[in-house]
């Protein structure tokens, strides 16, 4: 069967934002293990290993960070952040939400639910690469996650 | 108390009773006094009657010296029991006859007799002569005691009395009845007024008692009251018409807002979203195909980026300017020179400080919103460096000054300036008064100033002449 090994997820409606993120990533080695999602619902199939990702991994195989954009049809980001964190398997994974604009009033909701960062997506490419890149570095490479509770 | 405080029912009856007093009293006394000196002059004019009879028989008795005839005729006067004593003297003033019981009286009689009468207490004397042809033989001397008439006087004043407090008592009682018809709705009208003013309930009426004066009173007061329920109800009306209407457009402009918020939140989102994709693909391009793109290639493409980065901040300053106006501006007092300092500290990276001369004076403290006012000098001073950056040497000169109950702050610059008659273009937004080539800008930041001031309920102006330099203004409630 066959098994996903996932450091990075990576939840993005918007293909054109997705493409120029693993782009970077993938400039900075940091995209060797990342699986990219669609929408909320894919993302929450996909963590808790229900709906076409049944038996297709395991949660204890979780990803050590989550990339996830907050404006998705669907299931928003709020309400992904929400159950990640609801349950007790995956609240330990790092969120970092991305986001369009800073003055997003639900940054202030996300870091109430626990998300542990955020980005905001600036029109200049350039700069969100450095920002996903000192991100990734800290979160993939510095940042112990705790004992597998499980 | 004081007459005038009284309540009117008890000042009406004092009114009336004390004219009543002062009447029946005059009219008594008069009449006692005319009866007491009209009954008393009748008394002496009927004993001198009796004493000319006595005088003209006693005459023959006197001329003929026959003492029996005197004496029996002045023993007639029993029939008038007031006639105490009679003596009849001889023309010598010796005593001739006598009368009555009291002889112990005689020395008292005074010798000779003074004729006419003298009135002692009740004593009536009497003193008449005795004449024959012309001839006088003697004095017949009368007194007659008046306390029998004094008697009856004593019971005539009592009477008199009390008639008087009979009829006052009557008078009373007529006018506490009488008096009540107009006292009452006087009291009925001045509860009714009191209840009003208590209770503030204007649907209470008085109670009309008559078609007099009072009553037309009542009528009118009642009237007003109708008028004031009326003009009540009708303000009652407008209000709640008022409020309704308040509350119904409260709740269209909090929709508005919500409805301007949920489209400022898409746009900053969505508009976005392209923008990235076209500089991020444009990167691409420059990254990955380099080496097939020629030089007017990659001047296409930084032309593609460039204006995808002013698209991106024409956004970013839009959605500041409509955050601005829903904003809640919350005020403290500000450090109006720390502010400048820290806006100038800040603006030192992107112009070049070393060709400018600052010039800034003491600033007064201002209450406002920190944050905004930090815009505001913000943009100011970065206009201000903007527009004197293509001058050798620019002065920018920052100041302040308290006028007429407000805070005036200037910001000055002798850069290129603009035209007067341009000037009131200049505080609407996208409104810009340079071209891009010569300065770079959204036409927000003014109209961004001056929302926020206004929003502190002050003013901007601007002053300036093409070539040499713009001043701005703006104030502040003091």
């Amino acid at each position: 069967m066959e098994q996903y090994k996932v450091d990075l997820l990576l939840v993005e409606d918007n293909p054109n934002d997705a493409e120029l993120t693993i782009r970077h990533l993938k400039k900075n080695n940091m995209a060797n293990n990342l699986f990219h999602v669609k929408d909320g619902e894919e993302a929450l199939e996909f963590i808790f290993c229900t709906g076409k990702y049944a038996g297709k991994n395991e949660l204890s195989q979780r990803p050590k960070i989550i990339l996830l954009d907050i404006q998705m049809p669907k299931v928003n980001g709020i309400e992904v952040l929400q159950k990640i964190k609801d349950d007790p398997r995956t609240q330990s994974i790092p969120v970092v939400i991305l986001t369009s604009s800073k003055e997003d009033p639900d940054i202030q909701k996300c870091y109430k639910l626990g998300a542990n960062s955020y980005i905001v997506k600036p029109v200049n490419f350039e700069r969100f690469a450095e920002a996903i890149r000192n991100l990734g570095f800290y979160w993939l490479l510095l940042n112990q996650p705790p004992a597998n509770e499980l | 108390m004081p007459f005038r405080n009284l309540p009117i029912r008890k000042r009406l009856l004092r009114v009336i009773l004390v004219i009543n007093g002062v009447v029946l009293t005059v009219a008594c006394t008069a009449f006692f006094l005319y009866e007491y000196y009209n009954s008393r002059s009748n008394t002496l004019n009927k004993v001198s009657a009796i004493g000319q009879i006595i005088a003209t028989n006693s005459t023959a008795a006197l001329a003929f010296d026959n003492k029996d005839d005197a004496t029996e005729i002045l023993t007639a006067l029993k029939a008038e029991p007031h006639v105490e004593m009679a003596v009849l003297f001889d023309e010598r003033g010796t005593q001739f006859s006598l009368y009555g019981r009291d002889t112990t009286m005689l020395p008292l009689i005074p010798h000779p007799l003074p004729e006419g009468h003298r009135i002692k207490g009740s004593i009536l004397e009497l003193a008449l002569p005795v004449m024959l042809n012309g001839h006088r033989l003697g004095t017949l001397y009368l007194r007659s005691n008046m306390g029998a008439m004094h008697q009856r006087f004593q019971l005539y004043a009592t009477i008199v009395v009390v008639v008087m407090v009979l009829s006052f008592l009557l008078s009373l009682a007529l006018v506490r009845w009488l008096t009540r018809s107009i006292s009452d709705s006087i009291l009925s009208l001045s509860k009714t007024a009191a209840v009003i003013s208590q209770k503030h309930d204007y649907s209470v009426r008085a109670g009309k008692m008559g078609n007099d004066e009072m009553g037309g009173l009542t009528d009118a007061f009642n009237h007003m009251l109708d008028t004031i329920q009326t003009q009540n109800r009708t303000l009652r009306q407008f209000n709640r018409t008022l409020e309704q209407k308040v509350q119904q457009r409260t709740a269209e402009l909090e929709y508005a807002n919500k409805e301007l918020e949920s489209f400022t939140y898409s746009v900053s989102h969505d508009l976005r979203a392209p923008l990235r994709a076209i500089i991020g693909y444009t990167a691409i391009l420059e990254e990955d195909y380099s080496d097939k793109l020629d030089d007017e290639g990659k001047r296409i493409t930084s032309v593609i980026k460039n204006n995808t980065l002013k698209m991106g901040q024409l956004i970013d300053d839009l959605l500041a300017f409509s955050r601005m106006t829903r904003q809640e501006v919350n005020r403290e007092t500000v450090d109006m020179c720390a502010v400048v300092q820290e806006v100038k500290d800040s603006l030192a990276g992107d112009y070049d400080y070393s060709r400018v001369d600052w010039q800034i004076v003491a600033l007064p403290p201002a209450a406002a919103n920190p944050g905004l006012i930090q815009q505001v000098w913000m943009n100011l001073i970065a206009n201000a460096l903007k527009y004197s950056s293509k001058k050798e040497k620019a002065l920018i000169q920052i100041g302040g000054y308290q006028q007429e109950g407000k805070l005036v702050y200037f910001v000055k610059d002798n850069g290129v300036g603009f035209n007067q008659q341009y000037g009131h273009k200049l505080f609407k937004i996208f409104q810009r008064l340079h071209s891009m080539e010569e300065f770079e800008g959204t036409g927000v930041g003014l109209a961004l100033v001056h929302k926020i001031v206004a929003r502190h309920g002050g003013e901007v102006w601007a002053e300036a002449q093409e070539n040499k330099g713009a001043a701005f203004y703006f104030s502040l409630p003091a």
